[in-house]
């Protein structure tokens, strides 16, 4: 369970790879788990790497945690916008019959700005509080129908349903109907080399019968009375009743995409963790107190995007490395939030930090991510009712992880539950 | 060394001291302040250590400047006001002994 290196030799392989011909955007290197030790080399060796040749072109590599930090906070100089490439070390494509939808994201100001400042208060903390009784209630249900004492498969009966669930209920979404946001999410953010739509039109076809269902969400909400959820806020704030429907599915979309697989991979990456480190699984069996620090240290543990992209709007100079103008350059949380400079002991996963927040899987400066405290409080939530039921959710076999160089995702983890 | 004031959303106030050089956002993490969360590690980068300066300090502390990392980041953030400036772009000075600054009720 120690290790999670397919190939024995990996280490010794790796090592010997000339530096100029390491390429981190290969997603078979995150789907079989070596990427950390070409990450480890390339901040020892060329924290500021560049790479001539891949299958997403030529790029840039920054691997360090201050370095990060300071074109995560540049955002003059350092852009998120769509049409130059978008946010992710894949471009983002207009393909014909692609149908694109707009979010602030991937949007420098000021368009970035207002749009943001319309959406933010309907996650504020304030907000959010007053639906943790629902979110925590229907945790426990789907908590209490799971089996004891027998493997099955964690991703799919556990963190895929309680991911649904909270979206679910933020939204105020038709319950019985919840699995089509996840389906949704899944439908934005594919293109069809993944299998999941087979062609932009039958993309494109999914995303329209999206638009009109938020529609009639949206009609419905907009002649009730003010709730919490999400879509009557939108609804009902001044900042956003007024806004094209697109535009406000935009948004919506992003709100979906942004809380559905880093949610999800976290929940299973804290029980692999726990797993893996059974001196701290221990520390919290004997203090759930711990959880609100566990949870923060989990995220970035787990990093679950393992970069965000930006492209460069006139030269710079990073680590003493010359960056163009028009250059590619990824800031890759994942190898910062293993950085030895900037956070003690930054390879070993520790549930009582001091400073369990001072960590970039929620990038920083204008862009970062919005829905930080709501995911935390899912977390907190969850980890919390995990507690009270069971002792132990053991692993029993080998993960399975996800072949993207973007979302760091287990795809199946088989588990047995210990009742408390 | 250089007294602050902080006061919670409830009233409460607590008094810390801090050297000369160092940011009011230091000044409320050393002492465990509640409310200054100030994850980035104090670099105009997260906006979680946002505090109202009392109105009565805020010409010494001086206001936000339109333009900066600073305010880009404060226009997200729930609650801002005219008093509202990031305590770790606080640099605590002498003029500003006996400074009082409002923790708000949220942070994030
Ligand atoms: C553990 C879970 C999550 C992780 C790791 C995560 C990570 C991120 C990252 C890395 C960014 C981009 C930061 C940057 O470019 O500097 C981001 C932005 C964003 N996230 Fe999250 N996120 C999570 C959960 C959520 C949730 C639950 C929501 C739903 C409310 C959400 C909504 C957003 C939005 C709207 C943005 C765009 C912010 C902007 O461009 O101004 N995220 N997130
Ligand atoms: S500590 Fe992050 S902005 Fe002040």
């Amino acid at each position: 369970m120690d290790s999670q290196i397919a190939e024995p030799d990996a280490a010794a392989r790796i090592a010997s790879i000339p530096i100029e011909e390491i390429d981190v955007a290969r997603p078979s290197l995150f789907q079989n788990d070596t990427i950390g030790l070409f990450f480890d080399r390339l901040r020892a060796e060329d924290p500021v790497h560049y790479c001539r040749e891949s299958h997403v072109g030529p790029y840039w590599s920054i691997t360090k945690f201050d370095d990060i930090m300071a074109v995560d906070t540049n955002h003059k100089v350092f852009s998120s916008e769509a049409k130059l490439g978008g946010i992710a070390i894949q471009d983002m494509h207009s393909a014909e019959g692609a149908l694109e939808l707009e979010m602030f994201i991937a949007m420098d100001p000021p368009k970035h700005d207002q749009q943001r400042k319309a959406v933010t208060p309907a996650v504020a903390p304030s907000n959010l509080q007053l639906l943790e009784p629902v979110i925590r209630e229907r945790a426990g249900e789907i908590l209490d129908e799971l089996p004891v004492g027998e493997d099955f498969d964690w991703v799919d009966r556990v963190a895929v349903e309680l991911t649904t669930m909270t979206l679910a209920t933020l939204f105020d979404f038709p319950w019985k109907e919840r699995r089509k946001l996840t389906r949704w999410s899944d439908v934005a953010t594919a293109a069809p080399e993944t299998g999941i739509v087979e062609s932009y039109e039958a993309r494109r076809e999914e995303l329209i019968g999206c638009a009109m269902y938020f529609k009639t969400l949206w009609d419905e909400r907009i002649n009730e009375e003010p709730k919490n959820d999400l879509i009557s806020m939108m609804a009902h704030s001044p900042a956003t009743r007024d806004m094209p429907f697109l535009e406000f599915l935009g948004n919506l979309m992003l709100l979906i995409v942004g809380g559905n697989d880093t949610t999800r991979n976290s929940i299973s990456g804290g029980v692999l963790a726990l797993n893996q480190n059974p001196d701290e699984y221990a520390k919290l069996d004997s203090d759930p107190s711990l959880i609100g620090k566990m949870v923060p240290e989990i995220i970035r543990w787990q990093t679950p995007l393992t970069h965000m992209r930006r492209t460069a709007l006139e030269d710079w100079e990073i680590g003493g490395k010359p960056i163009r103008k028009g250059d590619k350059v990824v800031m890759w949380y994942l190898s910062g939030n293993r950085d030895e400079s900037a956070i003690e002991r930054a390879d070993q996963f520790i549930i009582d930090r001091k400073n369990p927040r001072h960590h970039l899987s929620f990038g920083y400066g204008i862009h970062r991510c919005m829905g930080n405290r709501l995911a935390e409080l899912q977390l907190r939530i969850i980890w919390e009712e995990i507690h009270k039921r069971f002792s132990r959710v053991e692993v029993t076999g080998e993960p399975e992880r996800l072949y993207s160089n973007l979302v760091r995702g287990i795809t199946r983890m088989p588990v047995r539950l210990h009742a408390r | 060394m250089i007294n602050i004031t902080f006061v919670a959303s409830d009233g409460e106030r607590r008094k810390v001291e801090i050297e000369e050089g160092e940011t009011a956002r230091e000044a409320a993490l050393y002492n465990d302040v509640p409310g200054i969360d100030g994850d980035c590690g104090g670099v105009c980068a997260c906006a979680t250590c946002h505090v109202h300066v009392d109105p009565e300090w805020i010409d010494k502390v001086g206001r936000l400047t339109d333009g900066s990392m600073e305010a880009d980041l404060l226009q997200f953030a729930e609650g801002t006001t005219e008093f509202s400036r990031l305590a770790c772009q606080i640099n605590m000075k002498s003029i500003l002994d006996g400074l009082v600054l409002h923790v708000p009720d949220k942070q994030y």
